[in-house]
């Protein structure tokens, strides 16, 4: 393990509602967590960043389609370009498909429900920052909350993901409609990944489950690899 | 220059499901309308545009509706202009 402290960056728009909890989980994971504004465009000095979940401006348009605009995203857009690790959960999974930093698209969920329960996920691929040192086929229980989660992408870009083991979490009993029951993805690199389900609602025994720390633990070694030896410059 | 006021609708791509219109369309039955079918939801703008002409206002919302109104992955967007009607 690192012996500086991982520091993840936690980006904040206006209307997201998740950072604290994705900073807490992270903090009692032995790192440390600062929140980034939007209107921040420089993200120096990072060892991860997560776009947690939320409303990011009001949702309006489509999800994530006015949070691309923000100057945070330039900077995400460049870390992310130089390998960093760079973590979108929920809505920030919709503002990644949305600055086209993954591939694809979430629509709403196939029920026009909103779902806001636990879900089983398995881990089906190993190379993303996310599940890097996680046994594949294991089963996690981490919640889901959203109304457009459904996953969807041309045959093309499906085909590369499956071909290319970008799919690294699958939903056990589909709950949206998600094409291949996708509920994460990984860029080329396997350092970008988005993922609707939520792992800092699954860090405490009081929640109900604790295996959300698997994922953010596997993120958290992806980013302390990255600063040995040489530390963080 | 003109001012061309501009519709812009907004469909999921043939192929793309849509849970939304899907739900209007099984609706329908109950209300009476049989024979109702191929519901397609979406969305529409209409907005103002300043140009030279009615062509040059056509691309500034056909390019504007690329890069904002549609999400191109999954929706595609047909732009019309509605006044001043062209000549």
């Amino acid at each position: 393990m690192a012996l500086v402290a991982v520091r993840v960056g936690v980006v904040v728009f206006p209307g997201t509602n998740c950072e604290h909890d994705v900073a807490e989980a992270l903090v009692e994971l032995g790192a440390e967590a600062q929140l980034v504004w939007h209107g921040s465009a420089s993200l120096d000095a990072l060892d991860a960043v997560v776009l947690p979940g939320g409303f990011a401006h009001g949702d309006y348009l489509r999800p994530g389609a006015i949070a691309r605009f923000s100057p945070v995203m330039a900077g995400v857009r460049e870390y992310a370009a130089g390998g960093g690790p760079v973590v979108g959960i929920c809505n920030g999974f919709q503002v990644l498909t949305e600055a086209h930093l993954l591939p694809g698209a979430l629509q709403k969920n196939k029920g026009l429900t909103f779902l806001c329960r636990m879900t089983e996920l398995e881990v089906t691929s190993d190379r993303s920052a996310l599940t890097a040192g996680v046994e594949l086929g294991r089963r996690l229980l981490v919640p889901v909350n959203h109304f457009e989660g459904n996953y969807t992408a041309g045959p093309a870009t499906l085909r590369r993901l499956e071909d290319e083991g970008r799919v690294v979490l699958r939903y056990v009993d589909n709950p949206n409609g998600s094409v291949h029951d996708i509920a994460g993805i990984c860029n080329e690199g396997g350092n970008v990944v988005g993922l609707m389900p939520h792992p800092e609602r699954a860090s405490h025994e009081l929640l109900g489950s604790t295996d959300g720390l698997v994922l953010l633990r596997a993120l958290l070694a992806w980013a302390g690899a990255r600063l040995e030896p040489a530390g963080r410059g | 220059m003109g001012n061309f006021e501009a519709l812009v609708e907004v469909q999921l791509r043939p192929g793309i499901s849509d849970p939304q219109g899907a739900t209007i369309e099984r609706a329908l039955p109950a209300l009476g309308f049989t024979g109702v079918s191929g519901v397609r939801a979406g969305k529409a703008f209409r907005l103002q545009v300043e140009a030279p002409d009615d062509q040059a206002a056509r691309r500034i919302v056909e390019e504007l509706s690329e890069r904002l109104l549609a999400n191109p992955v999954i929706e595609a967007a047909s732009v019309s202009i509605i006044s001043p009607p062209p000549a």
